[in-house]
Formats: structure tokens, sequence, C-alpha cells
């Protein structure tokens, strides 16, 4: 079966600016595929590349099999969702839903179908005569949902659309967007530049910085794999800790030494990965450095640092050490008794330890 | 609103001292501008002889409406003595459709600038928005020529051309500046909706419009009505617009001065777009500070 | 073939106001140059000649005298109008019950035509029946008001009916200003116990800079184009003591058939506009394409 989405070679640029890179990506019927980056990444540029909104400079865009490089928008099976939810602002909500099927010349009985369908999973029945202006943000939202469900496209295209909710309601409608994506089985695209959005969302993540793939994968491979510094530093949160640290290895095991103020080096032994270069960065996620006692596992080292800040966040409590000229978090559990100042043995779990190269920042384990 | 009380350690009594200072100041000056207006009224209503021997600000004491009357159907202008009458409707034949292009070309053209741009809009925009500013002084000559090069020198139909050529300008500017502020995600939604380009103006520009509709018709309106210098540089006996026609009433040679018909000539002549001016004041500051702000 | 339809569609819809721009003004403006170096009298003739149109229209005593009006006008109809507009809209900030009722009045004159300003002040200003007559007729027998007929005077007459016109315009604009600086900053003076005339000196009227160069630019605008009130309220006269380069233009132009002199003063009208107006426009275009 051709993949729902292929992307081949794609470049774009105003002028001699450039602004994607030889992108290449490919996901299958039924994937949810989320372009996550930092603001002007040029994650947006792609989706509007994708759904035929801006041209290309150079590259194919297949979707579902058929190049739709040259295609415009409304002849590409697509349907989008815009962070400003770009409804009509004139047109009831019942008109902004069917005026797509409008312009394409659907009769009358088909639209009213589809809009009660659609009204109906989403659950704005009640909705229908009332105009934008007078809808809350999560009620905009829904329509604009519903306007581009209401297609039945290959694809579905996301830019950014909860960055305009508040907190509590962008957690209910990302839930919402993947109790969706289960039911329909629909193939989405999404962009956003918030992360935690990206991991729960997502069977295929892509991270982009300047207009250039940093890596392609599932949210556990970005997570637990992240190909180079600057996706280990941008997914996750709080962030992964990166320590500069001097190594001497053998084949199968290393001795690592990461410096501290006013102390003696920090050292840990890997004891299953060898063949490292003398100077890393060393990148453990706040959750594998715990209270000592905590984690057990063959690869658990464990060593007392200094604990210069405490700072409790309901669930977890966070603790912040020096270590190799940063700050270090550690995630400790609620009810420890750590506090500022103090020396506390910690349990630094290496099973799941990154090294990246300083200089290209490469990943190198 | 900057609301700035008095300070507090002043007393009461100069408190007070201040703000009815401040009240008589404020009526001196709305008298100072109504005067115009109520001494036009007033000598409009008058007899020629009670015109002589009476104030300037005396009120009417016999009323007459005979000025009035003369005025709009009677009053001379040079060689014919029609009134006013012929040359108002001469306004409201030329207004009407000089306004209506005007503003129609103005929105699709600033719908074109601020939603479709394109390599090179904003120096089209630029190149238009200069083309208000100029004195129209350096137009009249070849504009003359031109008019009588494609035979319409000297007719209504004529005059509307150049105030629409001479109005996009300001049009373009009104609607540029109020649909740059509508996202530009809506066209994206309807071109993903399948909508083309006069399918998306029509359906969901123009309808979001009305305030900006408003006030670039009232604009135009009222410089189209007002203009003088177009009028009496293009037009000729019989299509002349109401201006030129007051002009020529109020400075006709022959016969007795009629003050009191060459005033209430002019409150005639001033008569639409006062009328505008108080049913939509709002709109038409609007217009003349964004006109100005930017033009 | 509808690809390219839609690509350029909106260039295509653009284009004919754009061609018409391109040549009502911008080919005018070039005709209007060349005929200006030309020797064109009654009819125009396109054999470049330099100068001369311009050699005359400077030794031209009418001409010498059209300036003057204009540079007295100008300095005095834009001095007065924006101090008178400013004080207006000062008093009209100090929360007035009745503001509605009284920005319509000090506005309304912006929507009649100059003709009709002309025509009232003309009638308001002679001296036989008007402000001079009624004076007199209150007892001050030796009262003179004849600015309108007298050539030293007229042209201050011009002023008195532009200031009229368009003082309040200039209040809607100051006032429009006022009410946009920061409540916060005046909150913070009143707080810091710093006195009411001293807020606006020090912290009010500085930040409307912007505003003053618009409504410096508007008026020296409309300044320079003022054709219609001079035409109504003096007709130029007496004499003609109260040209400005508009109603010269239009002499050479329409009366005198003249078209060479007609052309070089609209261009140095042109001129003087472009040197008021250019450095704004470029400067506004660029702020807004940062």
């Amino acid at each position: 079966m051709a993949p729902i989405l292929e992307i081949k070679n794609l470049y774009k640029s105003y002028g001699s600016l450039e602004i994607l890179k030889d992108i290449n990506i490919s996901i299958d019927k039924g994937d949810f595929l989320v372009l996550v980056g930092p603001s002007g990444c040029g994650k947006s540029t792609l989706l509007n590349c994708i759904a035929g909104l801006e041209d290309i400079s150079g590259g194919s865009i297949l979707i579902d099999g058929h190049d739709m490089t040259h295609v415009s928008p409304k002849d590409r099976n697509i349907a989008m969702v815009f962070q400003s939810y770009a409804l009509y602002p004139t047109m009831s909500v019942a008109k902004n839903i069917t005026f797509g099927m409008k312009v394409r010349g659907v009769d009358q009985a088909t639209q009213k179908r589809k809009l009660d369908e659609v009204a109906k999973q989403l659950q704005i029945e009640q909705l229908l005569n009332r105009r934008p202006g007078q809808l809350s943000g999560g009620q905009r939202q829904r329509v604009a949902m519903g306007r581009a469900l209401v297609r039945d496209p290959k694809l579905f295209l996301f830019d950014e659309p909860l960055s305009n909710l508040d907190a509590k309601l962008r957690v209910e409608m990302r839930s919402e967007i993947k109790k969706l994506h289960h039911n329909l089985g629909a193939s989405m695209v999404y962009v956003t530049h918030d992360q935690i959005e990206a991991m729960t969302l997502a069977t295929k993540i892509v991270v982009m910085k300047s207009g250039v793939l940093q890596q392609v994968g599932s949210p556990a491979e970005i997570y637990n794999r992240p190909a180079n510094l600057f996706v280990a530093d941008f997914m996750g949160s709080p962030a992964m800790n990166l320590i500069p640290a001097k190594v001497t290895c053998d084949a199968s095991s290393s001795r690592i030494e990461i410096a501290r103020p006013d102390a003696d080096p920090l050292v840990l032994v890997d004891q299953s990965n060898g063949d490292l270069p003398e100077d890393v960065i060393i990148g453990l996620r706040p959750e594998d450095i715990v209270e000592a006692g905590y984690r057990s596992g063959q690869n658990v080292q464990t060593a007392t640092c200094h604990v210069d800040m405490v700072e409790p966040a309901g669930a977890d409590t966070f603790v912040v050490s020096h270590l190799g000229g940063k700050e270090v978090t550690a995630r400790l559990h609620a009810e420890t008794q750590a506090t500022p100042g103090q020396d506390l043995n910690f349990a630094f779990d290496l099973a799941k330890v990154s090294y990246f190269e300083p200089d290209t920042g490469r990943r190198l384990n | 609103m900057t609301d700035i009380p008095f300070q507090p350690r002043r007393s009461n009594t100069s408190r007070l001292f201040l703000r009815v200072l401040l009240y008589v100041l404020i009526a001196l000056f709305a008298l100072y501008y109504l005067m115009p207006l109520f001494v036009m009224l007033t000598t409009s209503l008058k007899s020629l002889e009670e015109i002589r021997t009476g104030s300037l600000i005396a009120l009417p004491r016999d009323i007459t409406f005979e000025p009035w009357q003369k005025a709009w159907s009677g009053a001379c202008s040079g060689v014919t003595c029609e009134g006013l009458r012929p040359y108002f409707w001469n306004s409201v034949l030329l207004a009407v459709p000089a306004v209506l292009i005007s503003t129609l070309l103005g929105a699709i053209n600033g719908y074109v600038i601020a939603q479709w741009r394109f390599k090179g809009a904003n120096l089209i925009f630029s190149a238009m928005l200069f083309g208000c500013f100029i004195p129209f002084q350096v137009v009249l000559l070849p504009m003359a020529r031109v008019l009588g090069i494609m035979d319409i020198a000297g007719t209504i139909s004529g005059l509307i051309f150049v105030h629409v050529v001479y109005g996009i300008g300001f049009t373009t500017l009104f609607f540029r500046n109020y649909y740059v502020t509508i996202p530009q995600e809506l066209v994206k939604a309807a071109k993903v909706d399948g909508a083309g380009f006069f399918r998306i103006f029509w359906a969901i520009f123009l309808p979001l419009s009305l305030p900006i509709i408003v006030v670039t018709v009232i604009w135009q309106f009222t410089q189209i009505w007002n203009d003088f210098l177009f009028g009496v540089s293009f037009s000729q006996a019989g299509t002349q617009p109401i201006t030129v026609a007051l002009n020529n009433i109020v400075n006709s040679t022959t016969g007795v001065k009629e003050y009191n018909v060459d005033m209430a000539a002019a409150i005639i002549a001033a008569l639409p777009t006062l009328l505008v001016y108080v049913v939509a004041g709002k709109y038409f500051i609007r217009g003349l500070t964004a006109g100005s702000v930017k033009g | 073939m509808t690809v390219w339809l839609e690509r350029h569609l909106p260039k295509m819809v653009l284009a004919p106001s754009f061609i018409a721009i391109l040549i009502f003004v911008y080919g005018f403006i070039a005709w209007t140059a060349w005929v200006s170096l030309t020797r064109s009298r009654l009819l125009p003739r396109y054999d470049i000649e330099g100068l001369i149109q311009y050699e005359r229209l400077f030794a031209a005593p009418r001409w010498d005298t059209a300036m003057n009006n204009l540079f007295i006008f100008g300095t005095l109809f834009i001095l007065i109008s924006m101090a008178l507009g400013l004080l207006l809209a000062i008093l009209l900030d100090q929360k007035i019950r009745t503001e509605g009722a009284i920005r319509t009045i000090y506005l309304y004159p912006m929507a009649l035509s100059m003709i009709v300003t002309g025509t009232a002040w003309k009638w308001m200003l002679n001296p036989g029946l008007g402000v001079e007559a009624m004076v007199r007729r209150w007892g001050f027998e030796d009262f003179t008001f004849d600015w309108l007929v007298n050539p030293d005077m007229a042209i201050y007459t011009v002023v008195i009916a532009g200031v009229w016109q368009s003082s309040g315009f200039v209040m809607a604009l100051f006032l429009a200003g006022l009410r946009s600086v920061d409540e916060e900053i005046i909150k913070a003076a009143q707080v810091d116990g710093i006195p009411t005339f001293r807020i606006y000196t020090a912290i009010i009227i500085p930040s409307m800079a912007p505003i003053f160069l618009s409504a410096f630019i508007v008026l020296s605008h409309l300044a320079i184009k003022s054709f219609d009130l001079v035409i109504a309220l003096t007709g130029g006269g007496p004499g003609n003591a109260t040209d400005l380069p508009a109603t010269y233009m239009y002499a050479m132009a329409f009366s005198r058939g003249d078209i060479g002199q007609a052309a070089s003063s609209a261009m140095v009208m042109m001129a003087v506009v472009f040197a008021i107006v250019v450095p704004y426009l470029y400067s506004e275009l660029r702020a807004k394409n940062d």
C-alpha cells in the first residue's frame, strides 16, 4: 500500500532565503504525524506546502500515491484546521461547515445529512445557528474541526490548533483530538511547538530546526534516544540534563568523570557503553536521577551530591545540584526529606544515558 | 479615557471656578463654529430690505421662504436663471456612480493587496498612495486633453471618470488597511474549502466590510460632492456640479446682489454632506482620521 | 490553464487600477513636466526649450504674490489650526458631559464645501453689511474691519475662513491622540503628585509627536492645494492680492491660455508638496514594513 503522504527532497525558499531544506517524510494510513520545533523552524511552512497553500521550490509531494506537487489545495483531498480557527465571521456555524460542500455543488440533502452527522459527533448541534463571534474558544475549535471532518478527506492537517486555548481546555481538546484520530482511523499531520502535545498525540514525530529535519521517529524513540543535542534539549520537560564529562574507557565500559565545584569529581562507571571519545556530553533525564534506593538495575550507580535547591511540584520534587558546570535536575518522590545545603545520595540510571559529541551535537551511543 | 481629575489640594471654590471657566470657554468656541451657519440661515430667511436695515446676527422679523425658492429654481448664474435645481441633480448624477465605482474598485484592490500578497504588491500600493498626495493642478492640463480625446469632455461621464481615477488611491487605502487586520488564514481556509478568488471576496470578505464601506462611501461622497476644482475645470454650461453653480450664482454680476438668495443657495449646496455628517458623524470622523493619518 | 489563471487572477484584477494610476498620475505628471520645458502657449508644443517657463514664472510679479501669500497663509493657517485644535482637544478631554454634541459642532465645517465656507464668510466679512456694519450699529462708529476689500489684509480673511473650516478636524486628531496615551503612565504621574498642567506638557503632549506630524502634513497639504476657498471668498482679489499658486495655475491654464506657465506653476506646487510629504510617506512606509 502506498504511503498516504510522501514528501521527497522538498525545498522551499523565498529568494535566497532557504526556509526548508531537503525534507523527506513518509507516513502510512492511520498515522498521526506531529511536526514539532521552535517558532521559525519552518514547520508551519511545511504544512502549508502540504496543503498547497504555498508553492515549493523543489521536490515533490504525493498524497495517497498521487503526485500533488502542482495541484491546487481544493483538489488535494485534504482538510485543514487553523490556529486562529479561520471561521467565516459572517456565516452561521452550519454555513461554516457546509460552505465547502456548497462551493463544490453538493446537493442540499447530502449537505444536511453530513452536517447533522458531524454536529452530532462533535456535540455542537445546539450551536448550528450561532455566529462564530458568539462562541467560546473551545466551541470555535469544535466548529473548525467540524469543517474539516465534513470533508472526509484523505489527510487532515492541523496548524497549532490548540495554542489559542487556555491550559485546561487545551488538555481537554488534546484528548478529544486523540479520540477522534482513534475512532476515524484517519491520517493526520499536526504542527505544534508544544513538545508535550507532540508526545501525547503522535504515532510519529518529526523534530525540525531551521528548516532541517533533526529526527523522525516514534515518541518513545525521540524521547529515549534523541538523535542530537537539539532534540535532547527540546523534547521533555523539565529538559534532559546535558552535562559535560571526561571519559576513560575500554571496549565495553566507561569511567565518567564530572567536575564539581568545591569537591572531587563525581565518578560514574557505565558498564554497557564503551569506545567513547574523551570529551562527551552525557544526557540523563531528570527521572533517571533519583534518590538512592528508589531505583535498581544492573547499570544504576549511586553517588553523593550536594543539594543546592529543592522545588516541590506536587507529584514530584525536583532537586537541583551543580555538576559539570550545569544545574542538574533530579526528579525525586514527593515525600523526600531533601533540604538545600544537604549532601544526598543519588542513584543515576545509566541504562538510560545518552552520549553526545560536544562539537557536532551528534548522538554517540 | 485619560481621566485627569483636578488635584485634590485645590479648594472646592477654585475647582468650581475652573470648571465654570472650562464650560464658558467651550460654549464660546461652540458659538464661534455655529455663528456662520446661524448667520447663513437667518440671512436666507430675511428679505433684502431687512438685510440692509437690520443687524447681521439679528433674527428675521418676517420670515420669508422666497430666497429659498429662488435659490432652488430661479437664481441667475451668467445667462441662465434656473436656480440650483439642475446642478443639484448634476451633482447627484455625478456623485452616485463615482462613489459606487470607486468604492467597489477600492474594495477589490484592497482585498488583493492585503490578502493576496504577491511580489511587488506593496510597491503598487505605495505608488497608488502617492497618487493621493499630488496637487491635482499637475494633472489638469493633460486630463483636459485626454477627456477630449475620449470624447467625454464637458460631460458628467467625464467628471465621473476623473473622480473615479483620482479616488481609487484613497478607497484602496481604506480597504487595504481594513483587510490587513483580517488573518490570512481565512483565505487559506476558504481555498482548502474550494472557493476561488471572487467567491472568497463575495461570500466572505464583502459581508465583513460594512463598516469600512460606510466610511469609504461617506468619504468619497463628501469629497466628490464638495469638489470644485475638477468641476470647474472639466464641465461646461449645463453639466456643472452644484459647487460650481453656487459660485457662479454668488459671483454673478448681473442685477442686484441678493445675499439672502446666496445664503439659501449655499445651504442647499451644503445640505447633503451636512446631513450625512449629522446622521453618520462617527464614520465621517473615522474616514477623516484614517484618510489623514495615512493619506 | 486554470492553475495559471488562479495564480495570476489577483494581479489581473489589480492591473486596471494600477495602469490607470500609472497613466493618469505618473504619466500626466511626466506630460506636465515635459510641457513645462517648452514654449507652449494656447496649445501645447513638444520641443524642449529648457527652463524658460520657470524663468518667466519666477520673474512674474503675480507669481511672486502667489508664493508670498502661500507662505503667509500656510504658516498662519497651520499654526493657528494646530494651536486651536490642541486647545479644543484638551478642553474636551476634561470629562465634559456633552462631549459628543460639542465635538459634532466643532467638526461640522469639515463636512462643508470650501465654496460654501467661502460664501458664508464672504457675506459676514463684507464691510457694508457684515461684521463691520454690525459693530458700528452697536455704537462703535469708527470700527473698521474691511480686510476683505483691503489688498494688504485680504489674505488674512482666507486664514480666518480656513482655520474655521479645519481646526475642528485637528481637534479630532488630537483628541484621539490624547485618548491613546497609556492610562497607567498618567496614573503613575498622578500618584507622583505631578500637577495636571505638567502632566500635559511633560507627558501627554510629547508622546503625541506623531499626531502633530500627521496634522502638519494634512494641513500643509490642504494649504498648498487651497483653491476653492480663495475663489469663493475673494476670487483672488482685490486685484491679485489673494492669489495662491493654485489660482495662478488655474488662471494660466483656463483663462489666460498660457499652458507653459500653467504647467511650470503646477510643477512647482508639486515640488513643494513632495518636499513635505515624501519624507513623511517614506518613513511611514518603512516603519510599516519593518
